[in-house]
């Protein structure tokens, strides 16, 4: 089956350009140059280094991955001078929850991102470059080696990119099942052969990162966007999006949906409208009763709290995040200790255990809220999820404990007397007929 | 220990696309292509890599202890792993769970007596749009139902 969604009119398809009309197979080589593919390299290569590194910046580009840091500064910070060997490693590993927008860059455009690649690492002057793709991708690893070796054959890559003299390699690495190693210095640990505990920060990989050289380290749909900034201007770019926030971006909407899917919209979209205009709105006729936004690490909107525009700093202001561009739409139905039970499961489960706040913090989160949504809790309960999660808060040693203690926060705050009116009522007591509790992950 | 020739070909590129004296980055791939043809991180695939790479016997039992892909024991032929986090869970996930342990007969990370099929739950496989999602081996299978899981079952039964 095609994961394309048929395009919506209020889409702006620059990332899915390619995609006007839903189909199987990926856009090879041959097709990718047919439609402009590989011109923004050949411009690149005309550019000075420091004049892609200032489009990047004039585009608003910002970090697609989930922390939504501008790229053009992060790529300035790498020094290009350096004696060492510079890199460029991709993050593909896609694992928070409600992500699934990676795998359509890669699965059906991966020319794309190998073409934002390459001019990354032009603009730092690297000479090599991964892309981290998770495990449990096999089928999307071998589309990106496939189009690595087109793009080796015609000179794209390798010893002397297109006859300049430049040498840059690029290959895959799998990863082999691990939330955390999507953590950039985790990832960078894993990449290197090792288990995928964090490094401390300072230094940052742009003067530390791959192999203790420097790097530049983004999300595969990050890189996905350069070839268009270079191509029509950084100006341009940043005129489809909102003035701190460039561009379009990818949306996954899953959940309660009508038509879940991967959408294109600019930054700055009413949230509203994408649920309702794009999705098709809540299923079954049914009421909204909160949206998750950016995945399953940013805090919950109750359905009041949605008619915002969906950019970086408007969901920061609202309490949330875009994140990785996540949402997950909760219809009136949905039971929120069971929501926040199963977040929290995902978050213990995934904890590398390294830091002592996280690793006991999403333990207790875990037990606390399971015993809630069975309906055994007690009305403390909440206060101590709430003074756990603040305990957790900035304490740990890289984002994933917040990542817990965040949404775990909201749904208590915000969703907390529904929660105690479940634990009062005494069905809740008695489970359900014929089902039996998952076995503990 | 030898690989089959394409794995060798395989392991060979692989090697040289980490900076030189810095092969031990090739680890954890290697240990995962190993294992798709071994059936599990067997004695043998530990002693095999460690000595190509140069990396210890330890080094490798703590990166097995930290991957969830990674096994010493060898799973199912049929590899199944349901998705039951968020998108899946609103969808039907756990229940789509449920039902896979009662038609195949085995709980979570257990293998028919046949050894047919295993079956695991896991978190978030990246197919959220597409929920309920799981994975047979390698392969993906979007918005499942119990009907569904049932044909596909049964046409792998019949694959034998
Ligand atoms: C626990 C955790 C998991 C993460 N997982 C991913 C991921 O799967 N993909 C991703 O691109 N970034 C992920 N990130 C964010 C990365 O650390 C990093 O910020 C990002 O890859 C940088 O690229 P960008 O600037 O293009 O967003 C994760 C962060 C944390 C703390
Ligand atoms: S916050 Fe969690 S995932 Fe991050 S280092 Fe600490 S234990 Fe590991
Ligand atoms: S939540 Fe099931 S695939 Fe993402």
């Amino acid at each position: 089956m095609t994961l394309l969604a048929p395009p919506h009119p209020l889409e702006k398809r620059v990332l899915l350009r390619r995609f006007d009309s839903p189909r199987t197979e990926p856009v090879w080589i041959d097709e990718y140059l047919r439609t402009g593919g590989y011109e923004a390299i050949r411009k690149a290569l005309s550019m000075e280094p420091e004049q892609i590194v200032e489009e990047v910046k004039k585009s608003a580009l910002r970090g697609r991955g989930g922390a939504g840091f501008p790229t053009g500064l992060k790529w300035s910070f790498v020094d290009r001078r350096s004696p060492k060997p510079k890199y460029v490693v991709v993050n593909a590993d896609e694992g928070e929850p409600g992500t699934c927008k990676d795998r359509i860059l890669m699965g059906y455009d991966p020319h794309r991102l190998i073409e934002g690649v390459l001019i990354g690492a032009r603009a730092i002057n690297a000479c090599r470059g991964w892309i981290y793709i998770r495990g449990e991708y096999r089928e999307y690893i071998n589309i990106m080696d496939r189009a690595i070796e087109e793009a080796c054959q015609r000179g794209f890559l390798g010893s002397n990119v297109l006859g300049s003299g430049w040498e840059f390699h690029l290959s895959t690495h799998t990863g082999a099942g691990s939330y955390e190693c999507g953590e950039e210095t985790a990832l960078l640990e894993s990449l290197e052969g090792k288990r995928g505990n964090p490094r401390l920060k300072p230094p940052f990989p742009a003067t530390s990162g791959a192999f203790q050289c420097p790097t530049i380290l983004n999300n595969v749909e990050t890189f996905c966007a350069v070839p268009d900034i270079i191509l029509n201007g950084g100006d341009w770019y940043h005129s489809l999006g909102t003035p701190k926030n460039g561009g379009t971006r990818l949306v996954c909407l899953s959940g309660h949906i009508e038509r879940p899917g991967v959408y294109e919209v600019p930054l700055g979209m009413n949230l509203l409208t994408i649920i309702n205009e794009i999705g098709g709105g809540v299923w079954k006729g049914r009421k909204l009763k909160a949206v998750i936004p950016g995945g399953s690490s940013s805090p919950v909107l109750k359905a009041e709290e949605c008619d915002i525009p969906a950019d970086y700093d408007s969901l920061a202001k609202a309490g949330s995040m875009l994140g990785s561009g996540a949402t997950v739409v909760l219809d009136e139905t949905t039971d929120m200790a069971k929501v926040l039970a199963r977040l929290m499961k995902f978050y213990a489960h995934e904890s590398c255990g390294w830091c002592i706040p996280c690793r006991e913090g999403t333990t207790w989160l875990k037990k606390i809220s399971t015993r809630l949504e069975e309906g055994i809790g007690s009305e403390r309960d909440l206060a101590t999820i709430d003074q756990i999660s603040q305990n957790m808060l900035g304490r740990t040693f890289c984002p994933l404990g917040d990542a817990a203690a965040m949404p775990a926060m909201a749904i208590v705050r915000k969703f907390g007397d529904e929660i105690l009116e479940k634990l009062k009522s005494a069905s809740a007591l008695v489970p359900a007929p014929g089902t039996q509790p998952l076995a503990v992950l | 220990m030898t690989f089959s020739p394409e794995l060798e070909a395989r392991f060979a590129k692989m090697i040289g696309n980490y900076p030189p004296g810095r092969q031990k980055g090739a680890l954890i791939p290697m240990l995962l292509y190993a294992q798709d043809e071994v059936g599990a991180i067997t004695d043998e695939v530990i002693e095999e890599i460690g000595r190509r790479l140069q990396v210890s016997r330890v080094e490798i039992e703590e990166v097995l202890g930290y991957y969830t892909m990674l096994t010493r024991e060898p799973r199912g032929k049929h590899h199944i792993q349901i998705c039951t986090n968020i998108s899946c869970m609103l969808t039907g996930g756990e229940e789509l769970f449920h039902h896979a342990c009662r038609k195949l007969g085995i709980g979570n990370r257990q293998k028919t007596p046949d050894g047919q099929f295993s079956l695991e739950e896991v978190e978030c496989l990246g197919a959220c749009s597409w929920a309920p999602a799981m994975q047979v081996n390698y392969d993906f299978h979007y918005q499942m139902t119990p009907e569904k899981f049932d044909q596909l079952i049964d046409s792998l039964r019949k694959l034998q």
